[in-house]
């Protein structure tokens, strides 16, 4: 294997503005690597050579690879196929989305376009992103590179498991439960959800709005607040981004941690974590405490709230969200029907999968007239609670530190015929999004059979920096981070 | 019938006169192909969010402040979902139990009789699109030219009693909505539609009868054939000992009928909620003062002004500002003529002007004669220059563009006014001296030879005689 396979991003772009490698090179090889290794794992579901080599042809011909102000030109990624990229199928995942060529490219898509980056296809992910082990995919499950009879954890099991096998230096992801750091978590990878906000939505297929957040998953903390640069920023197409001064959020990677306060909420360290994990997180927790940081027991009396909250809220808007796939102008349509009411029924019916087809329904239901103030009223209650037990927490300490997962990555079908076993996958996770707080993982160790263990920080509202400050320290003086899967190399 | 009381609630869709639709920034222009006016946002393909305009919400503002209501602080948007092939998205972003203008009402007139109609509110929301059931051979085309245009739903209590009080009502919110900007009030092309919630109850029953919803009147003609046929049927039933149940019903122009649509209404569940990509819409005390200065003064202020500057009578000054362009007209022409004129100016604007508008269908707007035209021509009756019957022929000869003024018509058609006291005693010698037998019919006491000398005089001046002077002169003349 080449080592700019296993490069960072900072590495990447010396190579290039050194002329020691080209875009198109660099593309060819990375395709290279995924035309070996995709079958395997089938992290991509759309791959177009010729569009991405003409892309890194054009970006070598830019200029702006080497400038100043395009950090990130001339370096491939790979999207989550959720966002809506122009000329590329953008599927979701599903069977609804199979033939939906975007006549548009997501913000985040144009954002990194004009940052010159090269798109190397579109990443397999749970459908309309409702899943924590990438099995409802209607492409099929992605495997883990660790162990493929395991899974990648989901949402964003494509770009993790991407990122992990080395078939992409760096990949978009978005989380709305947790569906960037459980996959981080659960591949060896570093993956970031920012501030409800901070990334816009625009061109992003909604799952849950009010929750949803496009973040980057990469090898490192510092790749991926190189990628947040360029992914973040206002844009008046989607009215709950949020207007603030650009942020460089490497700033503070080199800082030292000595002072820095860990809170550590007595909810996340109980019952329900593995031992394996546990031990990864307690190893980690006395490495940042070699660093000159201090861990405070904090407490979130709400979080045991948090997954019944959330499985009420993301369903309630995830049933509005997706009534656009109706079969009547785009999207799956049913070959046989009747009235207008067959047309919807069995478009939808065939369109969707089952996962999804619970959600509408558990939205639905909350949603209807009698049962929205008993649910959807009380959940957006517990949500501000959830909301303000972080807040208290963050008067004594600058970062939360815990589990990103409660197990390493699980075999396939362990989960599935079990819905609320696989919702509490995300039992750590959650209660971030309904706070709209930033988080993130990072490798800490390997647990059961041998499989990567995470560990997540929750900064308090735009810590972001000071998360990656964080992972940023811990990484330089481990290296679990740098490890890939021996089947990869 | 007498022992029957109607009660009529009105809900009316006004369309906002914004550039683009209220979450894009596609035209609203009307008459475009089908769907040319309809970009990614319009069509909800996947991952598009919706932007509030900023006019919109202004166009609502100009609204709560023209109607004295209050203005909300903060008010949510939220989607009320169902499926339809004309509504794109699966849910219509409505405002539900937070509306951006609350309470607030509107004075009408029916005859002599003036009331006060009260407003619930007035929301802002998105249009559906259209749905094409002609010309595609059993199947539906859909138009999402309109999907997005802004509406501002404009609800009142159920306070009127009449189908005249309903048209009354109607009639002065289209007019209000023009005056104020917010609307082009084009009913034809849909851009003021009116729903009557309409029952009946016995004279003294404090509860209300069960209504039924007439949709979509998009005439005053329309409205009240509806509401009337509406209330016969409802007695009818009554009477004949059938309950009335809850229905929404079309308007049947050809027969004059109302018809109930399939009664689906009570089995649709919205499930309203906050539209998470919409931020709560918030209206600072500032902005809220921003906008009050772009208005124009509003109806009722002028009105109060026509009376204590003008000496307008009250009946008067409401029909003066019945429309933006009626006012405009007058207040122009005043401006014209001068204050001491404006009396003559409404009475020509009311008389003259307004019966010919009527009878050649035209709007004021569009009148061939021109404000500052009428103010020439009165200017020349206050300084008698022309007596009102040679005016009535000048404004006929304006009407018919045989002139620019009336001070050019005038000398082109030698219209001046005779009022030299030597020349109008010649010409009543003259007319006496050829009408004798009138005289000696005068002077046996009738008084109608009188009136025949004055006309024989004005007649051979052409009418152009001051008729004040030949009455007065011929006085003297047959009295010596």
């Amino acid at each position: 294997m080449s080592d700019l396979a296993n490069s960072s991003l900072g590495e990447l772009a010396a190579a290039l503005k050194a002329r020691k490698v080209s875009a198109v090179e660099l593309a060819t090889l990375f395709l290279d690597r995924i035309e070996k290794h995709n079958p395997a794992l089938n992290a991509y579901i759309a791959l177009d050579r010729e569009r991405t080599l003409a892309q890194a042809k054009a970006a070598d011909a830019s200029g702006k690879v080497g400038a100043q102000d395009t950090p990130l030109a001339g370096i491939p990624l790979a999207h989550k196929d959720i966002f809506c990229t122009k000329g590329w199928r953008t599927s979701c995942g599903s069977r609804m989305l199979e033939n939906f060529i975007s006549p548009y490219d997501a913000h985040v898509v144009e954002q990194l376009n004009a940052a010159g980056m090269v798109t190397l296809g579109k990443l397999n992910m749970d459908e309309f992103a409702m899943g924590s082990s990438n099995e409802t995919s209607y492409f099929g499950p992605v495997k883990n590179p660790w162990d493929t009879t395991r899974v990648p954890g989901g949402s964003s099991g494509g770009s993790a498991a991407a990122v992990a096998a080395r078939l992409a230096p760096v990949a978009t992801g978005t989380d709305t439960g947790g569906s960037i750091r459980q996959p981080a978590a659960l591949c060896g990878l570093t993956g970031l959800k920012p501030t409800y906000g901070v990334v816009s939505r625009y061109g992003m297929i909604a799952f849950a709005s009010s929750l949803d957040q496009a973040g980057p998953m990469a090898k490192s903390a510092e790749d991926c607040a190189l990628l947040l640069n360029a992914m973040a920023g206002f844009d008046a197409r989607d009215s709950t981004s949020l207007e603030r001064p650009a942020e460089n959020y490497a700033r503070d990677l080199e800082r030292p941690l000595a002072g820095l306060r860990i809170g550590l909420p007595k909810e996340f360290f109980g019952a329900g974590m593995d031992d394996d994990v546990r031990a990864a997180v307690d190893a980690a927790l006395a490495e940042y405490r070699k660093l000159g940081a201090s861990t405070v027991e904090v407490s979130l009396p709400n979080s045991g709230l948090s997954v019944p909250a959330y499985y009420v809220i993301a369903p309630a808007e995830a049933s509005s969200n997706l009534s656009r796939f109706d079969g009547v102008r785009y999207g799956y349509r049913a070959p046989d029907y009747g009235d207008l009411n067959d047309m919807y029924s069995k478009s939808r019916a065939q369109g969707f999968g089952a996962e999804v087809k619970r959600r509408i329904l558990i939205g639905t239901y909350v949603l209807s007239h009698g049962y929205y103030d008993a649910y959807y009223l009380k959940a957006q209650k517990i949500r501000r609670l959830i909301a303000a037990d972080f807040q208290r927490a963050f008067e004594s300490c600058d970062v939360i530190m815990g589990p990103t997962s409660p197990s390493v990555a699980f075999a396939f079908g362990a989960k599935s015929a079990d819905p609320v076993q696989m919702y509490l996958s995300d039992i750590y996770t959650i209660s971030t999004n309904l706070a709209g707080l930033p988080g993130m993982s990072l490798p800490c160790g390997f647990g059961a059979n041998a499989m990567p263990v995470g560990l997540q920080i929750i900064g308090s509202w735009f810590g972001e920096a000071k998360m990656l400050q964080a992972a940023h320290q811990y990484q330089k003086v481990t290296d679990w981070h740098a490890r890939m899967p021996e089947a990869m190399k | 019938m007498s022992q029957w009381e109607v009660v009529i609630g009105l809900e009316t869709h006004a369309q906002l006169q914004t550039k683009s639709k209220i979450f894009s920034g596609s035209s609203i222009a009307f008459g475009a192909e089908p769907n040319l006016q309809a970009n990614a946002v319009d069509i909800a393909l996947p991952g598009v969010l919706p932007v509030l305009n900023r006019e919109a919400v202004v166009c609502a503002i100009k609204f709560g402040l023209a109607v004295g209501a209050s203005i909300a602080p903060r008010s949510v948007f939220a989607r009320k979902n169902y499926f339809y092939p004309d509504l794109p998205k699966g849910y219509q972003i409505s405002q539900f139990e937070i509306p951006v203008v609350q309470g607030g009402g509107l004075s009408i007139r029916v005859g002599e009789h003036e009331k006060f109609v009260h407003l619930t509110r007035a929301h802002l929301e998105e249009d559906a699109g259209k749905s094409l059931h002609e010309d595609f051979h059993g199947r539906t085309g859909i138009d999402l030219n309109r999907a997005g245009t802004p509406l501002l739903e404009i609800v009142t209590e159920p306070d009127m009693r009449s189908s005249a009080e309903a048209v009354a009502y109607a009639r002065a919110l289209h007019a209000l909505v023009q005056w104020i900007g917010i609307c082009d009030g084009n009913m034809q092309e849909g851009s003021f539609r009116c729903d009557a919630n309409v029952s009946v109850r016995p004279v003294g029953q404090k509860e209300f009868g069960t209504r039924r919803e007439i949709k979509n009147l998009n005439s005053f003609r329309f409205m009240q054939q509806a509401i009337d046929f509406e209330v016969q049927w409802q007695i009818n039933e009554i009477t004949e000992g059938r309950a009335i149940r809850q229905a929404t019903v079309l308007f049947d122009p050809d027969t004059g009928e109302t018809r109930a649509m399939r009664s689906k209404e009570d089995a649709h569940d919205y499930r309203y909620f906050p539209d998470p990509d919409l931020l709560p819409l918030e209206i600072g005390d500032d902005w809220i003062t921003e906008v009050k200065a772009e208005l124009p003064e509003l109806p009722q202020a002028m009105q109060a002004r026509f009376q204590a500057d003008y000496g307008l009578s009250a009946y008067d000054a409401a029909i003066l500002t019945a429309s933006r362009g009626m006012a405009d007209y007058f207040v122009s022409a005043v401006a014209a003529a001068g204050a001491a004129n404006a009396k003559t100016i409404a009475n020509w604007i009311m008389g003259e002007l307004a019966a010919r508008l009527n009878k050649n269908d035209t709007d004021i707007e569009a009148s061939p004669i021109s404000a500052p035209q009428l103010a020439g021509l009165i200017q020349r009756i206050a300084d008698n220059t022309i007596s009102n019957t040679i005016a009535k022929k000048v404004f006929e000869a304006l009407w018919n563009g045989e002139g620019q003024t009336a001070d050019a018509i005038i000398e082109a058609q030698g219209l001046k006014q005779i009022t030299d006291s030597g020349a109008i005693e010649k010409i009543i010698d003259e007319v006496l001296a050829a009408n004798a037998k009138s005289v000696e019919e005068f002077r046996a006491g009738k008084e109608k030879a009188f009136n025949a000398l004055v006309g024989q005089a004005m007649k051979a001046t052409k009418g152009k005689a001051n008729p004040q002077q030949v009455n007065e002169l011929l006085k003297k003349k047959l009295g010596g």
